[in-house]
């Protein structure tokens, strides 16, 4: 095992460090974990929970946790995020930020065509739609979930895809490497990548033989289907099939059915009214499939370029789930209907989810499924549908000569047929003709081997013939680093150095310092002048390769929201920002003390022609946390109070200091009024017996400097802020 | 036909609704078994390159050379011995160990055509 130095959360991933000694690394563990979730529910914050699992070390809560002492409760089942910028070094920080949202089971998606390669691809080449997988970004995107899982505090589940015609070769790639979870589905294959359907099934059998051995967590492909046929929800008995299928296969090659996982999908989304398809497949499937695990997975077949219909689809998917149940919920970007995922969608997606669980805690001892009526109905006849499809395939030959006749992705509900299955020939395909029967001496000196093997006489265990396979003996496994240097990682992070750790800050949507930004807008024009003005917008803001990402209607004439993407093409310099300093907040007690011991009493107006007193009020009032709950006695005077007339005030009851509260900005009259405030208290001769504090919506920490006041302040400001800028300002004059 | 295939499926549909729940479900795993037993008697009797490269990859041999033993091997009509198999019987012929023997058959050209396995 490698140690590692612990992550700091106040500082970033270290890429190089991670890539170095990558040779030498081995996976801490290897195999599927499940979330700790207590039998007797979970206490957090001021509520009980009843389908929570054990919370982070270190994790960000939901926007609205803040009024719930930042409780972050963690749902029961394991929570998928997908990543697949292109880039392995970009997708293990966004994999720490997901880390921190709640996500435990990381899918890195493939680069384009990497199921068609016929082998095992190396180094570290910039990928299309996901990353190439190899040994290398398997191994640094291993090590660097150890660190983060360390640094949250639960195990992260890391996944990817055991599919093409290299198969067996990922499977053995991912059992070397500590990869826990992965997809497998001959069929997957066969309908959606045309592989040749005998070698697809001959090489799934030794791939997943190799997943059970290192207890890989197993995702079928058949939600697919939904995802491609032009009804999607028509498609459901097929599913079941195709889930069916799967699960039996593996079960016949060794794999154990806990570690079998249904990939299934709410197949509908609205506006269609998807309870009445979602909820009886839903139903149907758990009844059937009650051995194995469900993995459910948002739906993708009907997102469009609007993020918050996706996000509201997704909210109802996970609703289906709570209704029904989920051992994996996984999450969709919701941005997948208009580019490539961003890194903040993945949170967004993982957000979703989290919220939904918490919203939804316990629902099911609350309201239960009502079986009876049209649900057991619907339930019972998608069952009957997928038994009498499972007989006509047996009818007809079994499951390749149902292939070649195009039974399966066919938009109509079964036993109906639109004729647009995916039909494929058993003599075509990528791979036809590759598989070879094995001779009576065939034999395989390996571990996790499937099939005939005919090992000579007396051999016990398979390696003993060559002293251990790299399964047995990890210190075997032959790492290669890169075949191409000018197309490797070394070489990208160096162009992003600067952003990473040269000091310059672009934004970013994928990549370190791609400077990706999007903005939002209506626009009182019709769709095809908003896009149009979009890009010239976007044009004159000096963004680069603007493109519309997303128009809606409004009203066809009165005009469109919409969404321009681009990117800015300068970089700004840290040292350039201005960060104001954090004012140090005295405890409370300290500072209710010292209002005790002096006897602070203020005398507190609004100022010029000013009638805006509510934000003063909660200054000052108990009931809003104001300066009264720490002791202060104030005078309030009213509103449009004159300058002088507080000082009078003031010097009358004896005030240590005098608010001032001024909103109307119009002529820069806020400035005028404090600057008067503290101009005409130097006048009489009392600057130095009173604290001048002002505070306003246009008003700024900044101010009090230029206006000679010693404290003022802005948006957001509360009582104890005020207090502590008045014990501090009389200290400073040794009056405390 | 299609009409003939819907006559069947509501044929099939009288049949199994007279089926419990339980009798569905376990018709449905019996189907499903059928359905998978051939392919896995078909995957237990073949093998494939890919299936022979990752026994290579398991023996401790590189991804590239493992890919070309496998052309090799398959040229030579030997894949049905199993690469692995192969490559342990060169390593015993040259007396070398297997990363040897897996590069002796990607470089000697007429390695294979001497071996007698």
């Amino acid at each position: 095992m490698t140690t590692h130095t612990p992550l700091d959360p106040n500082k970033k991933l270290d890429i190089e460090s991670i890539l170095e000694g990558l040779e030498n690394y081995h996976p801490r563990r290897k195999g599927w974990t499940w979330r700790e979730v207590p039998d007797n529910g979970i206490d957090m914050g001021p509520f009980h929970y009843r389908n929570m699992s054990k919370p982070l070390k270190n994790s960000l809560g939901l926007p609205a946790s803040k009024y719930f002492d930042h409780i972050d409760p963690q749902p029961e089942c394991v929570v998928t995020t997908e990543i697949a910028s292109g880039r392995f070094e970009d997708d293990i920080r966004r994999m720490r930020m997901a880390a921190w949202n709640g996500a435990d089971h990381i899918m890195v998606i493939r680069t384009t065509g990497q199921s068609h390669i016929d082998g095992l691809l190396e180094g570290t080449p910039e990928g299309v739609g996901g990353v190439p997988i190899t040994r290398k970004q398997i191994r640094a995107s291993r090590k660097a979930c150890d660190l983060i899982e360390d640094e949250v505090g639960r195990p992260i589940n890391f996944h990817s895809y055991v599919s093409g015609v290299a198969g067996p070769e990922v499977a053995v790639l991912f059992s070397e490497e500590g990869i826990n979870g992965a997809h497998q589905d001959p069929q997957y294959n066969v309908l959606y990548r045309n592989v040749n359907m005998y070698r697809s099934f001959v090489d799934a059998a030794e791939a997943k033989k190799v997943m059970a051995g290192a207890k890989i967590f197993q995702i079928d492909g058949a939600h697919n289907a939904n995802a491609t046929a032009k009804a999607g929800w028509l498609v459901m008995p097929e599913l079941m099939v195709q889930h069916g299928i799967n699960c039996a296969f593996s079960v016949a090659v060794g794999m154990e059915k806990d570690l079998i996982g249904l990939s299934t999908v709410p197949p509908n989304a609205p506006p269609a009214p998807k309870l009445w398809y979602d909820l009886p497949y839903a139903v149907a499937l758990r009844d059937f499939f009650s051995d194995f695990k469900m993995r459910a997975q948002q739906n993708t077949r009907y997102i469009e370029a609007d993020i918050e219909e996706a996000i509201r689809t997704h909210t109802i998917d996970t609703l289906i789930s709570m209704l029904t149940s989920a051992d994996i919920q996984s999450t969709i970007t919701p941005d997948e209907g208009r580019n490539v995922p961003w890194h903040y969608n993945n949170i967004r997606g993982i957000q979703t989810v989290k919220q939904t669980w918490s919203a939804l805690d316990g629902i099911k001892e609350l309201l239960s499924i009502n079986h009876e009526g049209p649900l057991g109905q619907l339930v019972r006849d998608l069952k009957i549908r997928a038994v009498a499809f499972l007989e006509e395939v047996i009818e007809t030959g079994g499951y390749f000569a149902a292939v070649e006749k195009g039974f399966f992705v066919d938009s109509a509900k079964y036993p109906e047929r639109s004729g647009d299955g995916i039909a494929r020939d058993g003599k075509g395909g990528v791979g036809a003709d590759s598989i070879v029967i094995r001779d009576p001496n065939y034999y395989a000196p390996v571990c996790d081997h499937f099939g005939e093997n005919h090992l000579p006489e007396k051999t016990l265990h398979a390696c003993d013939l060559i002293d251990g396979c790299t399964l047995c003996k990890p210190e075997k496994i032959v790492y290669i680093d890169e075949l191409d240097p000018e197309d490797s990682c070394n070489k990208r992070l160096e162009a992003t150095y600067p952003y990473r750790k040269g000091g310059k800050v672009k934004p970013e949507a994928e990549w370190s310092g791609d400077g990706t930004i999007l903005t939002q807008f209506f626009v009182p024009l019709t769709e095809e002048f908003a896009g149009a003005y979009g890009i010239e917008m976007a044009k004159k803001l000096g963004l680069e390769d603007p493109q519309v990402v997303n128009i809606e209607i409004m009203q066809p004439a009165e005009g469109c929201f919409i969404e321009v993407k681009g990117k800015i093409p300068f970089d700004v310099d840290i040292k350039s920002l201005k960060v104001p300093e954090k004012e140090v907040i005295l405890p409370e007690e300290e500072l209710r003390e010292a209002v005790k011991k002096i006897g602070l009493k203020v005398v507190a107006a609004t100022v010029g022609e000013d009638e805006h007193s509510v934000g003063l009020r909660e200054i000052l009032d108990i009931k809003h946390g104001g300066i009264e709950k720490y002791g202060v006695k104030y005078h309030y005077l009213g509103t449009s109070v004159p300058v002088s007339k507080l000082i009078d005030a003031a010097i009358e009851t004896g005030a240590q200091a005098i608010l001032i509260s001024t909103i109307i900005s119009h002529n820069d009259t806020h400035r005028l009024q404090m600057k008067k405030l503290a101009d005409l208290c130097i006048e009489r001769g009392v600057r130095d017996q009173l604290v001048l504090i002002a505070g306003g919506t246009q008003v700024n920490r900044e101010m009090a400097k230029e206006t000679g006041l010693d404290a003022t302040f802005g948006r957001g400001t509360k009582g104890i802020h005020v207090v502590n800028a008045m014990v501090k300002a009389l200290r400073a004059r040794g009056k405390l | 036909m299609t009409t003939n295939r819907i006559d069947n499926f509501e044929k099939r549909k009288i049949e199994l609704e007279k089926l419990s729940d339980d009798e569905l479900k376990e018709c449905f795993w019996d189907l499903c078994n059928q359905v998978v037993e051939p392919i896995v008697d078909l995957a237990r009797t073949h093998t494939s390159p890919s299936i022979e490269r990752s026994v290579l990859l398991r023996m401790g041999i590189d991804s590239i050379t493992a890919h070309a033993v496998v052309d090799r091997v398959l040229e030579a009509g030997l894949l049905g011995k199993g690469a692995g198999h192969v490559v342990l019987e060169v390593s015993k012929m040259k007396k070398c160990n297997l990363q040897a023997a897996a590069r002796a058959i990607c470089d000697e050209k007429d390695i294979l055509n001497g071996l007698s396995i």
